[in-house]
């Protein structure tokens, strides 16, 4: 009994992690149309940084979290202005170059950080967990939880309640037209592009105490991003929402249920919805 | 089209030479690695430069056929066996692959075969009672064909050579078939062949299985060439490379995957020995071949060679050209 509920909890916190990854991720394709096959480095790149922070450099959690998260959207910045906008709708030089950059950064974090897996102390005022009806609850992951939830309320506010909103989707929707009525698209790339590069770097960060922060944790997470957003639908930030949290059950679950098909349970969701619905869960119809 | 021939002959030349001017064994090794990740790549750019689909799963496929050998090897069968069982099984794949992925195209086909490729990892490196999880299974002999034993590394050279030829061949009617052309059809106007009554989506199937043929023949050829088989040989870098060969080679070329083989095994097995960050080398030369060459070495190579003999016919010509550099739409 006690082991479900543990089981659900790691489920939702990793659900909520794949959440941060996978909602630039989604954000960025829906928007671009391009394949950020680096959405997995930039994932590494944040928890490396921000391990530095914290563990190195001694700063307080939260601001080396905000620092791995801005240098994260700093990378990602520079890489759509200087090398993805000129491959606009040349999907194989996308797949090429987002590719080498994940090569890139995978061998400089081993240049810089070693093989070495590093753990991340959590956050002292987090150490611990809460008693509630009887049952532990480790307070790190209910912060987790919550600063998930809180940064998708943000973003479902940014993107429905305010003007760059309304830009980004009408970009999403009908890019030719946004540019049409005046709308800069190629700006709202940019800040796009950011933005999920800092939610991913965020999640880096943020999941290191718990992941621990190791060579191949680029191509460990990347996947995970491919599915949630394929059975979520891409673009939809509710899709990417519900989307990770079914991931985050399947994976927990799968790897206490079925271990050596772990991979294969963890998969077979997203065949299903390919099969009935393949613009995803919450994807309008392909164009 | 003399240029081809002569092309043509000094490939075969200096590719049936390679073991008296390679020096060393392991130079030759790398020459056979180098054919076998070529009949990849070229399984790979029947996809991608004459299907228009980006698969970044193909490892998996790869995978099951050199599994497959490894397996029934270990179990006790002989040689033709344990083959046919890596290339049958490794069709089935590529057929419920297909079935799967080719619902959809463009970018979801790319996301939908990355996954389904790391599924096949996950399988490989989880499911330990067949696959013997991360420690892999090793192969004992290589196969000896009409009694030449194969474990020279000449020998496999040649053998390498034989299927590499084939295959190169086997690509080539293909490619000019009126299948291939159709291929290219429904690459570019998919809607307009749909029209004009061609089954879109069969054409594509058959192109997977093609494509699933010669990744299996390379997986084959791979188990037998390194004796053992890994989850690594399954990761989704094993997924991308022989994508990063074809695109930076030039996709919808048969020489294109070639070259993209030979540079990038050259990289990973010799300059690693003199570089230790060879991985970076190799994703620096991607960048910079998306921005000098965007349509990869040999198409941008044969224009550069077009732009030079231009230059030198009327040489005193303006060297200002219409600018058709930039991104290709």
């Amino acid at each position: 009994m006690n082991l479900w509920l543990l089981l659900a909890i790691n489920s939702i916190t990793f659900g909520g992690l794949l959440f941060l990854l996978s909602a630039g991720f989604s954000l960025i394709f829906g928007l671009m149309r391009i394949p950020n096959l680096t959405h997995g480095s930039m994932f590494m790149l944040g928890a490396y940084v921000g391990a530095s922070m914290v563990m190195t450099f001694h700063l307080p959690f939260w601001i080396g979290a905000a620092i791995a998260a801005l240098a994260v959207a700093v990378f990602g910045g520079l890489i759509e202005r200087f090398l993805l906008r000129r491959l606009a709708g040349a999907e194989q030089a996308q797949v090429l170059v987002t590719l080498g950059i994940s090569l890139i950064v995978a061998d400089f974090c081993l240049m810089v950080w070693t093989g070495d897996p590093i753990s991340v102390a959590t956050p002292p005022d987090l150490v611990g967990g809460v008693r509630f009806i009887g049952v532990f609850f480790p307070t790190y992951r209910i912060a987790i939880i919550l600063i998930a939830c809180v940064i998708g309320a943000l973003l479902w506010a940014l993107l429905d309640r305010t003007r760059l909103g309304a830009m980004i989707r009408a970009g999403v929707d009908d890019p030719q037209m946004a540019r049409v009525v005046g709308i800069r698209v190629s700006r709202l790339f940019t800040i796009v592009f950011c933005l999920g590069a800092a939610l991913a770097g965020f999640g880096g960060i943020m999941g290191a105490p718990i992941l621990s922060v190791y060579p191949g944790l680029d191509n460990d997470m990347l996947p995970l991003a491919l599915v949630v957003v394929i059975l979520g639908g891409t673009g939809s930030l509710l899709g990417s929402l519900v989307g990770s949290f079914v991931i985050g059950f399947i994976y927990n679950y799968g790897q206490a249920l079925f271990p050596e098909l772990a991979y294969f349970v963890l998969f077979l969701p997203m065949v299903v919805v390919l099969v009935l619905r393949p613009q995803g869960l919450f994807g309008k119809q392909a164009p | 089209m003399t240029a081809t021939r002569i092309g043509l002959l000094v490939a075969a030349v200096v590719l049936l030479t390679v073991p008296l001017w390679v020096p060393g064994d392991y130079y030759v090794s790398v020459c056979s690695q180098i054919l076998i990740y070529a009949i990849f790549a070229l399984g790979v750019d029947v996809l991608i430069g004459y299907g228009g689909l980006v698969s970044l799963g193909h490892a998996g496929l790869f995978g099951i056929a050199s599994y497959a050998v490894a397996y029934t090897l270990a179990a006790g069968v002989g040689h033709i066996t344990a083959i046919l069982s890596g290339l049958v099984l490794a069709l089935i794949g590529t057929a419920i692959f297909a079935a799967l992925s080719l619902r959809v195209t463009g970018i979801g086909f790319i996301m939908i075969t990355l996954a389904i490729g790391e599924l096949m990892w996950g399988l490989a490196y989880r499911w330990i009672s067949v696959t013997n999880g991360d420690n892999g299974i090793s192969v004992a002999h290589r196969p000896t064909p009409f009694g030449i034993a194969l474990d020279p590394p000449s020998h496999f050279y040649y053998a390498t050579l034989i299927v590499f030829a084939l295959s190169v061949f086997a690509t080539w009617v293909f490619i000019g078939s009126p299948l291939g052309a159709s291929l290219k059809g429904t690459r570019d106007q998919p809607r307009r062949m749909n029209a004009l009554g061609y089954h879109v989506w069969l054409i594509r199937f058959c192109a997977c299985m093609f494509s699933g043929l010669l990744t299996a023949v390379a997986g084959v050829l791979f188990v037998y060439y390194t004796q053992f088989i890994s989850p690594q040989t399954l990761t989704l870098t094993a997924s991308a490379e022989p994508v990063l060969m074809v695109i930076s080679g030039g996709s919808g070329t048969l020489l294109g995957p070639i070259v993209g083989a030979a540079l990038v095994e050259i990289v990973k097995n010799i300059a690693s020995a003199y570089i230790t960050r060879w991985n970076m080398l190799l994703g620096a030369i991607f960048v910079a071949i998306v921005i000098f060459m965007p349509e990869g070495l040999v198409p941008g190579s044969m224009r550069l060679v077009r732009r030079l003999l231009k230059m030198r016919h009327k040489a005193p010509a303006p060297a200002v050209e219409p600018t058709s550099s930039g991104p290709t739409p």
